[in-house]
């Protein structure tokens, strides 16, 4: 339960995940804010209004998800780090995974990097397609995962070979 | 003599003296930190809250563009690296300054706003003298601010907003937090800043406390055992973890003492972690020449004590006959946007908290 151990229970997602049909139609977001907190930059960061805005600053994101064009421009604009953009058909035996990262080092593009679920469990490797860095810090990463697996990654692990703790 | 004395120069002291400024009060800002800014300069990660009052900002940036503001008021300013000792009557303090503590300053002031914060909590357990076992607030400064590793392998106490972040900040210095504890059944803090932890691997274990460390001259391991809902040991669940420091973020209090000794009236109300003045929606306490904001006057976020100083700033500074153009609307905006920010599940206790420490109808 995400109360006592901070993963987000199946329940918990499928009140985020847009339906199988739009899944496959391309890029779209999925925002993991399952919490009433007083927080509005994502609402303001959608140019689309994809993202509803907000009629109360405690109000739980809302996505239009056919507004949504999986663009990304919130990833970076969360504090909580709770958008992901996933592209379900982004290859025929492959999904894209768009996450943010904020530790050092980044991964380069086309290197392999360590796929996490929500538990932080190693789930293999994975290619880096894309790392976009951003002003604010918050960067974005690009990452291409088995089909089964686009459920279910949700952060990286790079390896730090100049700097092995 | 200075118009407005202010007395902490973390968020709620900074936007107060902005404030006042801005109405043209002669503002006094004096912090015991080398540098203004309170516990903001430590703040790596997005702050949350509006758009208006810096959401999506990192707590440094923040700091960094209210420390600029300040500098721009000539009708500013800023002690730092001072602490105020003492409050005397007719609104005179003392300031004792100086690496050695060695100058003593009195200021008369015609209004003071006490901005001076929170004291972390200590947690008793066994061994809690070896070294190795800080402060939230010590990691902080010691990894943000000086860029010192506080540990290798840590256990945070704490599942409330402190120690996710602390946490988050710590595995972004390449640090390994082996486990978060936390003694209430679920996490108090952010359940965002929970996740993004928890998929870096860190385990979050609810209804745990820390029982032990040992070691002979510093931390070599913690004992960690299951709580039942009367906060007792539970025999048999205990866990050891190989650590060398204890991280704790065990809660905050309310630093008051000033207010104390200024004789306001003192309320123990436990939604606001401790004993807090009273006050009225403008903030002043039950002495007419003093105000409060941010977490000594209830332990809450960055945002709410921003928005608080603000209030203060203004009413002090109005209450000495600064024009203020708009002031009704100006005022009842800023409430409106507090009150926005408390209108939250998680911000239950604390809206509890403040109906039992504020004063209706504002004199005493």
């Amino acid at each position: 339960m995400l109360e006592r151990t901070g993963i987000p229970t199946d329940d918990d997602l499928e009140k985020v995940i847009p339906d199988k049909k739009r899944l496959v139609q391309g890029p779209v977001v999925i925002i993991e804010c399952f919490q009433k907190i007083p927080c509005d930059p994502c609402a303001i960061s959608c140019k689309l209004g994809a993202i509803k805005p907000f009629r109360d600053i405690n109000d739980l994101p809302q996505v239009d998800f056919d507004k949504c064009t999986g663009c990304g421009i919130c990833i970076s604009s969360c504090p909580g780090l709770a958008i992901f953009v996933i592209d379900m058909n982004y290859l025929d035996e492959k999904s894209l995974i768009k996450l943010p990262h904020e530790i050092l080092p980044l991964p380069e593009k086309g290197e392999d990097v360590y796929a996490l679920d929500r538990a932080g469990s190693m789930l293999g490797k994975v290619k880096v397609i894309k790392v976009l860095k951003i002003k604010n810090k918050t960067n974005i990463i690009s990452i291409e995962v088995p089909k089964s697996m686009v459920m279910k990654v949700r952060s990286i692990k790079v390896e730090d070979k100049n700097n092995e703790r | 003599m200075t118009d407005i004395a202010i007395i902490g120069g973390g968020p709620a002291g900074l936007s107060a003296a902005i404030y006042a400024a801005s109405l043209g009060a002669k503002v006094t800002l004096i912090d015991d930190g080398l540098e203004l800014g309170g516990q903001l300069i430590k703040q790596t990660h997005k702050f949350f809250g509006s758009e208006k009052q810096f959401a999506g900002i990192r707590g440094i940036e923040i700091a960094k563009k209210m420390i600029q503001d300040i500098k721009e008021y000539d009708n500013i300013e800023a002690i730092a690296n001072s602490t105020v000792t003492g409050y005397y009557e007719d609104e005179v303090i003392t300031i004792v300054q100086g690496v050695n503590g060695d100058i003593l300053k009195k200021l008369k002031a015609k209004r003071i706003i006490v901005a001076t914060g929170a004291l972390e909590n200590m947690l008793p357990f066994v061994n809690n003298d070896l070294p190795g076992v800080y402060g939230a607030g010590a990691v902080q400064t010691l990894m943000n601010l000086y860029g010192v590793v506080p540990g290798n392998n840590i256990l945070m106490v704490g599942a409330g907003n402190i120690g996710l972040i602390v946490s988050y900040q710590l595995l972004q210095a390449g640090i390994k937090v082996e486990a978060i504890v936390e003694a209430l059944p679920r996490i108090g803090g952010y359940l965002v800043h929970a996740s993004k932890i928890r998929r870096l691997g860190v385990p979050i274990y609810t209804s745990h406390t820390l029982k032990e460390v040992y070691g002979t001259d510093c931390i070599e391991k913690a004992v960690i055992s299951e709580i039942n809902r009367n906060f007792e040991f539970i025999p048999g669940t205990e866990k050891e973890l190989e650590v060398d420091t204890i991280c704790l973020a065990v809660g905050l209090s309310p630093l008051s003492d000033l207010l104390w000794q200024a004789g306001c009236q003192m309320k123990y109300v436990p939604e606001l972690c401790g004993y807090v003045a009273l006050r009225d929606d403008n903030m002043k306490t039950t002495k007419d020449k003093i105000y409060i904001a941010g977490d000594v006057a209830g332990i809450e976020e960055a945002s709410s004590a921003m928005l608080e100083g603000q209030i203060a700033g203004l009413n002090a500074a109005v209450s000495l006959g600064y024009k203020c153009d708009n002031y009704q609307e100006q005022d009842k905006k800023l409430k409106a946007e507090l009150r926005e920010l408390r209108d939250n599940p998680l911000s239950e206790e604390i809206k509890i908290g403040i109906e039992k420490a504020l004063i209706r109808g504002g004199r005493d």
